[in-house]
């Protein structure tokens, strides 16, 4: 029987390839084995092609932001910065700590309460990203003078989301309330976010 | 434009068939790189090296695309962000290695496929054109590699910068209004760093632009054996799938391993250190070189060390180019009829010590120019003009070839101990 290896006569052509004369599974295990070996290689290879894309470790190291809110009189709010993103941070005057507790949590898109949204000890301080989770732009209320919308809290000119007291969606398009960002208290007036 | 004997691509399914119908995309590849492309059947591992050369040109498009997503292009923090790759990106110490040494693998691969067609004469008639667009490719990148090294803005980037452009000086009465105009600025800085650039990543797409031409070229004859016979008939060729597929998939990954070998035990054999320092316009490193594979060219720019009618320094200049733009008339400086050096006995002898004299000129081109490496760079490059200009024309016509082959069958099975019988 013919296979692979058998020499081919003097002057004559190799015979042609036919799968019942030859060794097939034996070729063909090659075949697949040297393709599916290739294959593994592409794709380790496309790893560090994709993950290259990732946030680098610089980036990830501004990662934690030091607040001082010593300076933060009630009513006001403060815009700051948290890995390169906005960050309100706002000192809750009583009346509007009060607004936000009469509200039914079960009529809210994303029901939240106060207490839920805040540090326990420091309901007054309201830390949420200044991102409409919509899509994304920066509301409005978190300087002097601004649009802070119906609810008192804050307004995003792009699309008209309402946000109240408590940073909780409560009228337009976005989905969630303003995200609140893992923090801790280190002291009674410094925060560290991230 | 190809045998007749080479087979039609036929589409199996309904779909690939309505594809065929409209874009013949799959045919074109197949009839290219396909079972529709009919390769003699005796090539050996040399020619190997043109997918090789595609593989390297691949590799560093895609490393330099990801790369080019973190570099910033500005005198100020090139080389911070160079760093910033290094230490901080994910994997992007892998990357920048993979496009630096990926760059030294092209160049070892190109120098192979170019010795292996001043071998085995690839450059004579009717593959002329192939040879001409290949010289266009070779310049090509000694031009984005030249570029390339400029960016990461460290010592040797910024005096490789101000060396090579000062090469244009050398021109006679416009020459420093053509380095300034160059350089967009006295000396490199921020123009300069932002043009190489931007040509940095134009160009590579230009060669492979310039590697479908060189294909193509090559498939109006077919591809070229080491017995420079021509194909006769049918039974002198393969398909080029999957024979030479599998052929070439053997020395892409041997391509590979040496890759990774450089990669990740010695990434910085190639490199020179002083490279690791940032630029300053103030401070020349004591001994600059090029980077290995512009090593000869470099020594025959040195060997010019008097003025005779022209300033040496313009004989320099003239001498480097001129040794490359040499090879564009190759195909007409070679008479002989005989392509491969394997029948022809007294070429086969000067193309070694071709060989043997770019090496020299390599070790020249890196040594400090104390007086005996600048004679030994002068007798080297002499000698190389000489091999081109002299040489081969007189040999061409003075060699007794051995006797060919009948044709690429016999010459096969006279190797594997047959007894070769007539023509067909």
């Amino acid at each position: 029987m013919a296979n692979v290896d058998t020499a081919v006569p003097p002057g004559e052509d190799p015979a042609p390839f036919h799968e019942a004369v030859s060794d097939p599974r034996r070729r063909d295990f090659i075949n697949i084995a040297a393709v599916a070996w290739a294959g593994v290689g592409g794709a380790v290879i496309v790893l560090p092609l994709v993950n290259q894309m990732s946030p680098s470790a610089d980036v990830l190291a501004q990662s934690t932001t030091e607040l001082d809110l010593s300076k933060i009189a009630p009513g006001q709010a403060i815009k700051t910065t948290f890995r390169k993103q906005p960050l309100f941070v706002r000192n809750l005057t009583q009346k509007e700590m009060d607004e936000a507790d009469l509200v039914d949590v079960g009529t809210l898109r994303d029901p939240q309460t106060l207490e839920q949204r805040t540090k326990a000890g420091h309901k007054n301080w309201l830390i949420t990203l200044g991102v409409c989770t919509h899509l994304g732009c920066i509301p409005l209320g978190a300087a002097e003078g601004e649009n802070r919308g119906q609810y008192g809290g804050y307004f995003c000119p792009c699309h008209g989301s309402q946000y109240d007291t408590a940073a909780r969606i409560r009228k337009g398009p976005a989905p969630k309330n303003l995200e609140v960002p893992p923090y801790n208290f280190t002291s009674d007036t410094t925060v560290t976010v991230g | 434009m190809s045998f007749p004997w080479a087979k039609h691509y036929e589409p199996k399914y309904a779909l690939t068939k309505w594809v065929d119908e409209r874009l013949p995309l799959p045919r074109f590849v197949y009839s290219a790189v396909g079972g529709g492309y009919p390769v003699p059947r005796n090539l050996n591992y040399f020619w190997n090296f043109g997918v090789l050369a595609g593989a390297a040109l691949a590799c560093q498009i895609v490393t330099g695309i990801v790369l080019a997503m973190h570099f910033a292009a500005n005198g100020a923090i090139a080389f911070d962000s160079v760093e910033h790759i290094m230490r901080d990106v994910n994997a992007g110490w892998f990357l920048r290695y993979a496009h630096a040494n990926g760059a030294s693998m092209f160049f070892i691969v190109v120098y192979t496929h170019i010795a292996r067609g001043l071998y085995y004469g690839s450059y004579k008639a009717p593959r002329e054109m192939v040879w001409l667009l290949g010289v266009v490719i070779f310049l090509l990148m000694m031009a984005t590699a030249f570029m390339g090294y400029v960016l990461p803005w460290g010592q040797m980037s910024f005096w490789g910068a101000q060396v090579i452009t000062g090469f244009f000086s050398a021109i006679p009465i416009v020459g420093e209004t053509i380095r300034v105009w160059l350089l967009g600025g006295f000396a490199p800085d921020d123009a300069a760093l932002n043009r190489f650039f931007s040509l940095h990543y134009l160009l590579p797409f230009v060669i492979a632009a310039v590697i479908v031409l060189h294909i193509w070229a090559l498939h109006i004859p077919g591809s070229s054996n080491p017995t420079g016979v021509e194909v006769k008939g049918e039974q002198d060729t393969v398909p080029f799938h999957p024979y030479y597929t599998a052929k070439d998939g053997l020395g892409v990954a041997v391509f590979f391993l040496v890759f990774a070998a450089l990669i990740f035990f010695a990434p910085n054999y190639l490199g020179h250190p002083d490279n690791y320092i940032p630029a300053n316009p103030l401070s020349t490193p004591a001994h600059i070189v090029p980077e290995w594979y512009f090593l000869p060219f470099y020594a025959i720019l040195k060997s010019f060390t008097v003025d005779f009618i022209l300033p040496a320094k313009l004989w320099g200049v003239l001498a480097m180019f001129g040794s490359i733009l040499l090879m564009f008339f190759l195909p007409w400086l070679d008479s002989s009829p005989v392509r491969s050096a394997k029948y022809r006995p007294t070429y086969r002898i000067f193309f070694w010590i071709l060989i043997l004299d770019v090496f020299a000129l390599g070790y020249v081109g890196g040594a400090e120019p104390i007086a005996r490496n600048v004679i030994i760079g002068q007798i080297a490059a002499a000698y190389y003009f000489a091999h081109f200009l002299i040489i081969v024309p007189m040999v061409s016509r003075m060699e007794r070839p051995r006797p060919l082959p009948n044709s690429i069958t016999e010459a096969v099975l006279a190797k594997h101990g047959a007894h070769p019988v007539p023509a067909e």
